[in-house]
Formats: C-alpha cells, structure tokens, sequence
C-alpha cells in the first residue's frame, strides 16, 4: 500500500451491494410473480371467453415494479365487428389500468 | 429430538461439503450422534473430504431403492464414533432419486441420530430441492462476492417454497453462513462486508469463516477441518457455528490465524 492507494484508489465493494441491492429487488418480485402471472392470464382469459371472442394471443398481463407501487397492466384486444355483421359494442380495446403505448402490435 | 438440517448455497465451490463435514464433525465431537448424508449424487465428494473413499462399498440410492439397508451403507468415521457417513451414488445421476425414497431414508436416519446434515448438490434442479425437500432447518453457504450472493437469495427463496415445512405453512428456520471471508479485504472496502451480505440477504448469521490455507491442507488428507487442526482459524470458527447450532450463545468473532515473525516477513514478501 502506498501514499496513492490512499487517496487515488477507489473501493469497489459499495458498488457490489448497490448492484446486487437492485438486482435482487427485481428479481425477488418476477420470481415469486411468474406464476401469479401464468394463473392471472389463464383466469383473465376463462372469464372473458364466457361473455367476448377473444383471441388468447391478444390478452397480455404484465407486472412492472416502480419504486413506490407495482403496475399490473392487463391489456385486451377485441376485433371490431365488420360493418355489414349486426352492430355490436365499439370498445376496440379494454385496457384496465393501462398505459398506452404507440406502435402496440396488433 | 432430531434435526434435519440441508446445506446449501445454490453456487458451486463456496464451500458446501468443506462446512458439512466440518460442522458434522463439530457436532460429533460435542457428542451428538451424527449423520452426514451427501446428496451430489454422480459428484459425490464428502466421502473424499470425510477421508472415507476407500470404504464406500452402498450408497444413499441403494438405501432409497431398497437394494441395500441403512446399516450396510452407513460408514463409521475413524476418528469419532458418533459421527456417519452416508455417501452419494457416484455411477447413477440425480433422477435415480426418488422423494419417496429419500422421505424413507430420512425418516430412518430421524430414529438414530441426533443431526441429520444433508449436502446438498450446487444449482436448483431437482437434487437440490431434493436435499432441502424435508429439512428442519437450513444453513445458506455464501462467499463475499457478487455470483453468490445472487444465487444464495435464490436458494432462500426456495427454502421458503419448496420444503415440505414451508408447504405446510410452517416457518423454515435459516441460518448464514458466510465462507472465504477476508476481514482485512473487507475493511479496506474490496470485498463485501458481514454487514453488507446480511443486510441483503437478511436471514440470521451463523458464523464467519475467514479464508485459510488449512481448508485445503485438510482436504488434501481426508479430514475434516474441525478434526484436522482444531486449533486453526477457520476450524474455531466451524467450531462456534456448531455451538450456536446448539442453543449456545458464543460471541460473533472472526478468528485469526495467529502469524509468528518469519510469517509476517513472508507475507509482506509475496503481497
């Protein structure tokens, strides 16, 4: 050790926890969250199937951690009926609590 | 009453079969009636750390088949008497294994001894999670690095829902132990601290094994490091952590190796 390692060198275990300290906050919740997610997309989609046509491909759910509060976002996709079939609900898309996105694949 | 204890990490080469056989034999040699049972079935090691791989003649999947009893394939160590060897199979893999079997196994090993210690196979796939299946309690392995602070918060996740204990709704006591750990690396900011690993990983610490040469001196003739040289840093502290298994409650100190003069000159020259 000398008079530089003093003062020049930098400790490099504070990055160690930092990175390690928001590693495992993420992947503690999509851990213990991808089963809720599989079961939610199975149950979301048993219980529209009773009531719309829908697409299974079409329903996404996703879970996404902020710093305060997770977002289960819960998009739907429902074709629009054709103009000359008997008219029929509008709603194009359901969104619960969503956030759009521009450019979302059809 | 006895205890089933698995340890684990999740990482291989932290030191999971160096602690189950130190620990072991720190529990033997306070008189408890000892098995350790190695789970790294096709890897196994125990058998060439505990110095018992000449003896092994049945094997932890014979015993869960049926094809051999326990008594046959329990070795006794040579040095303590209270202290079994149940070694893995070496020639099968890890689905030869069944959780009926090892449920047998375990369940006649509870009705002899008084700790059951269960080494477990690095990953989590299915032998792991086998070892760990019907644990009382569990002792994380983790070095002071990054992989395997990663992968010991994993193992703990599973701990919490994997064990028959944890399916039961029931709490499955954890313990910490850190290895490899260099308290002067440490205080000069390379390497994690104690404090930094248990303020992530939050489970209660059970001791601090300070890195030492004498892990592999012991390894090297088949002894456990408790056994090899019970006056050695690390084997002080393997012999705390088995106290505090216990119910004792031993101050949190890292051992040192005492260094005479010639090893301080050495030191300064090889650094």
């Amino acid at each position: 050790m000398n008079i530089f390692s003093l003062f020049g060198r930098k400790t490099t275990a504070p990055v160690a926890r930092e990175r390690l300290q928001i590693l495992l906050s993420h992947e503690r919740t999509t851990n213990c969250n991808a089963d809720l997610i599989a079961l939610l997309q199975k149950e979301v989609l048993a219980a529209l199937a009773k009531h719309i046509d829908v697409d299974p491909s079409k329903v996404q759910i996703k879970m996404e951690r902020r710093e305060d509060v997770s977002l289960l976002e819960i998009d739907v996709e429902i074709p629009t009926p054709k103009p000359d079939k008997k008219p029929a609900p509008v709603a194009a898309k359901v969104s619960v609590r969503t956030s759009r996105r521009a450019g979302q694949a059809a | 009453m006895a205890e089933v204890m698995v340890v684990t990490s999740g990482k291989g080469g932290v030191g999971k079969t160096t602690s189950t056989a130190a620990l072991g034999a720190a529990l033997a040699q306070a008189g408890q009636n000892v098995a350790v049972v190695d789970f790294d079935v096709g890897l196994r090691n125990l058998d060439l750390i505990m110095g018992a791989e000449r003896r092994v003649v049945y094997d932890l999947i014979n015993v869960a088949n049926g094809e051999a009893r326990l008594n046959q394939a329990l070795i006794r160590d040579k040095r303590i008497d209270t202290l079994y060897l149940l070694p893995a199979s070496q020639t099968r893999d890890k689905d030869a294994l069944t959780e009926e079997g090892v449920k047998r196994v375990i369940d006649e090993l509870r009705g002899r001894f008084d700790w059951i210690i269960c080494d477990s196979p690095a990953g989590i796939e299915r032998g792991a999670q086998l070892a760990m299946r019907f644990a009382d309690l569990a002792v994380v392995i983790a070095n002071p690095e990054v992989s395997s602070v990663r992968d010991s918060d994993r193992i703990i996740g599973l701990l919490d829902a994997k064990t028959l204990r944890a399916e039961n709704g029931e709490t499955m006591e954890k313990h910490l132990l850190l290895t490899r750990y260099d308290a002067q690396r440490a205080g000069r900011g390379e390497m994690l601290s104690v404090e930094d690993v248990l303020e992530i990983l939050s489970i209660p610490l059970l001791g601090i094994i300070p890195e030492s040469d004498e892990v592999l001196r012991a390894s090297n003739v088949g002894s456990p490091v408790t056994l090899n040289n019970a006056q050695s840093a690390p084997a002080r502290a393997y012999l705390d952590a088995a106290k505090r298994l216990r119910g004792e409650d031993v101050p949190m100190i890292i051992p040192s190796q005492k260094k005479g003069l010639l090893d301080r000159l050495f030191a300064r020259r090889a650094a």
